[in-house]
């Protein structure tokens, strides 16, 4: 094995240290790989490479480059250069002057400058260009000398920030696969930010897969398209269906209220996502898969069809190479190795809160009801404003610190701002099988699981609805 | 409803222009060729570039709208590059304190400036040439800070970025971008203060100054009635002004066809 390259050690960053918007981030990167990072926008991906640059410091943590922390340095004393997603280039200056704008602030002779923008113009396919203003340049051609500025100064690392966001897909489709011979050919080490999944699938050799400013799986291609390690990196390479389910018995899962073998040895009764990729569903004849199902939709999709199934309340979505018919009773079998259980996060909606009044609590940036007798066995409201226990002694709440736990079903949300006790934004949601799950943040930076039939859109800002009798409090220590 | 046409939309400004561009130019014209009985001739030519007066106050306001403009560049492009690079989000506010002096009334700024000088200097007489290029600097400033602090907003700060990137430190990215690409600005900035700075007698005159400009030349003219020598003189000057307009908006073009790529 190759020594690592370039290390990231427990890196940090926010602007106004109320909110991360990367942490915990921990990567090695082997000389010569190409890595990519992937995550939707807002994910912290481009931060993170920008750290790398020298563009931003890093809150907490380090960057070691050959085991040396880099992370202070400004980024033209780093042997790493930036492809930029708008190009960047030096509009003053022709193509000649662009590529050679590093080279000349190394002190090169004019004949070796000659020579290598030359030799770069040939790698990108733009030979004897030397002379046209950047303006005459298509998107494309632009793209090219972008890359050509940068691979000229022969870096150790290539960060290449969502190079290809701007060209049109046939375009983008030539350049990925130029890129991954262009890295075959340099050697160099390619740091490479993306949303597109089918970019980063096509190109690295290892992807990382953000969300939220955190690494959620860190792996090859196949790892992250057979292994997802949570739900949200299933749902975002590739199609998927995800269910809840629950550990039957040792290699046994219960979904969609069927029973499927499975290679996960887990616990009886564990909690657990299920996913599914479509082409791991077959279709069978009723009564000789796992489950039946009624076909509602069937799309040709060129090289398979898409069929969607119902099974009670769950969809199922199939890929396969023979068409359905809509309104038939087909069986569902899944081989046990297309079925991935992943163990759900446990404490969904936990949260650490403080009592305000005899019957409200704060948490979350928000004041719900609730009932506080369940907190000291036996208490009673005496005129519905004090607490006495069940001795008869007054028990004194405001301020008291309690941890809140809420179970996912009984949260609901509204767009009525004043209906719920706290407001909040939708940050993902996931479709489950018959309902949705999202994820909504409060102002204060806390999150709510809540599952819903119907559909909202990301973004959306919604009350979080909880009723009083399913608030369960227990008694926190102080952290005085 | 009815439209009206373009060429409707502008027969105002054709009138304006006739009135008072076209015609005047043109008895200018008449008046600078023809002598004291309405005949042609090119004395009025000749005089002026004979004359020691003449070519004396000529140079002495080429002098001063070179140290005013200098001077004015010198003063305005840190100010404007320091408030284009600012992080603050506000920063319109402090542009607008720097243009606000423009809105109180010339004389009113000019009189405290002249205060404050004789103040300073004692009798403002005995430094013409300085209290000229001091007047004017601070009456022309704005005119500086404003075209440049444009140009200079208008620089994509990812060259900033790619610049540092490429391995260049702060003095050559300020030398190889951000320099030549503020360019247009500083070439509108001159071209506003430039001009003005070789008519605008009206501040050595508030500064008792006893000097010539080029403005106070040709008024001079015409308040002793020669007509004939004040229109060539102002021709003369029109021609001069309308060159240095011309190689600026070219030098300008240049730089402004290469920066329009993104």
């Amino acid at each position: 094995m190759s020594e690592n390259i370039i290390e990231l050690k427990g890196i940090r960053k926010s602007y106004d240290n109320t909110k991360d918007v990367v942490s915990d981030f921990n990567l090695e990167i082997k000389k010569g790989e190409f890595v990519t990072f992937l995550g939707p926008s807002g994910c912290g991906k481009t931060t993170t490479l920008r750290m790398i640059a020298g563009f931003e410091l890093p809150s907490e943590g380090q960057i070691l480059l050959h085991g040396k922390d880099i992370s202070e340095l400004p980024p033209n004393k780093r042997p790493v250069n930036t492809v930029f997603q708008r190009y960047a280039l030096f509009p003053h200056l022709n193509i000649r002057d662009n590529i050679a704008f590093g080279l000349k602030i190394k002190k090169m002779s004019k004949e070796e400058i000659d020579k290598k923008v030359a030799r770069v113009l040939k790698i990108v396919d733009l030979e004897g260009m030397e002379n046209r203003s950047i303006a005459t340049l298509s998107g494309g051609q632009q793209q090219r000398i972008a890359i050509a500025r940068a691979i000229v100064n022969e870096p150790e690392i290539l960060l290449l920030d969502e190079p290809l966001g701007a060209l049109d897909l046939k375009m983008r489709q030539e350049m990925q696969l130029e890129l991954k011979a262009m890295h075959e050919k340099l050697g160099m080490t390619f740091i490479y930010v993306t949303h597109d999944q089918e970019e980063a699938i096509t190109m690295s050799d290892k992807i990382v897969v953000m969300s939220d400013g955190k690494i959620q799986q860190i792996g090859t291609a196949e790892e992250i398209y057979n292994e997802p390690e949570n739900v949200f990196v299933a749902d975002f390479i590739g199609e998927s269906n995800i269910y809840n389910g629950v550990m039957t018995k040792r290699k046994e899962v219960q979904f969609c209220d069927a029973k499927f073998e499975c290679l996960d040895d887990l616990p009886t009764a564990t909690l657990t996502d299920v996913v599914v990729r479509p082409e791991d569903v077959n279709l069978t004849e009723p009564g000789k898969g796992q489950m039946n199902a009624t076909v509602i939709s069937n799309i040709f999709k060129g090289i398979h069809y898409q069929i969607v199934l119902q099974s009670g309340k769950n969809e199922i979505v199939a890929k396969s190479t023979k068409p359905a018919n809509v309104g038939d009773t087909v069986g569902v079998y899944i081989e046990p190795d297309g079925i991935h259980v992943i163990p759900a996060k446990q404490h969904l909606n936990h949260f650490e809160g403080v009592i305000t009044k005899y019957h409200t609590v704060e948490f979350a940036g928000g004041e719900f009801e609730c009932d506080v007798t369940q907190l000291f066995p036996g208490s009673y409201h005496d005129d519905k404003i004090h607490l006495f226990s069940k001795d008869g002694e007054r028990i004194h709440l405001t301020g008291m610190p309690v941890y809140v736990d809420i179970p996912v079903e009984y949260l609901d949300m509204s767009d009525d701002e004043t209906a719920g006790g706290v407001v909040g934004e939708i940050v993902s949601l996931i479709y489950v099988g018959d309902h949705y799950r999202y994820t909504v943040r409060t102002e204060s930076q806390e999150d709510f699981v809540i599952r819903d039939e119907d559909l909202w859109n990301e973004y959306d800002r919604v009350s979080v609805i909880i009723p009083p009798d399913q608030i369960k409090l227990t008694l926190r220590e102080s952290e005085e | 409803m009815k439209h009206f046409s373009r060429k409707q939309l502008s027969i105002p400004y054709v009138i304006f222009l006739v009135l008072f561009v076209i015609l005047p130019l043109l008895v200018v014209l008449y008046y600078a060729f023809t002598n004291g009985e309405g005949r042609f001739t090119m004395t009025n030519f000749i005089g002026f570039f004979t004359g020691t007066n003449t070519i004396g106050t000529l140079i002495y306001s080429l002098m001063i709208a070179v140290c005013v403009t200098t001077l004015c560049l010198l003063l305005a492009y840190p100010v404007a590059y320091i408030l284009a690079r600012s992080m603050f989000k506000r920063k319109y506010i402090i542009l607008m304190l720097f243009v606000l002096p423009m809105w109180i009334n010339f004389t009113l700024r000019i009189t405290a400036l002249k205060e404050i000088m004789t103040a300073i200097e004692g009798n403002l007489a005995y430094y013409p040439f300085l209290n000229s290029v001091i007047g004017m600097t601070y009456d022309f400033l704005p005119f500086m800070i404003l075209p440049i602090y444009n140009a200079l907003e208008k620089i994509d700060k990812n060259l900033f970025e790619a610049a540092s990137d490429l391995g260049a430190n702060s003095l050559v990215v300020f030398l190889k971008i951000t320099l030549p690409l503020s360019v247009p600005g500083i070439v509108s900035g001159i071209t506003m203060v430039f001009l003005p700075s070789m008519t605008n007698y009206v501040v050595l005159d508030m500064f008792y100054n006893s000097t010539y400009i080029m403005g106070s030349l040709i008024s001079s003219y015409f308040s002793a009635y020669d007509w004939n020598n004040g229109a060539m003189i102002s021709l003369i000057l029109l021609v001069i002004i309308f060159a240095i307009t011309l190689i600026a908006g070219k030098f300008e073009k240049d730089e402004e066809r290469k920066g329009a790529v993104l």
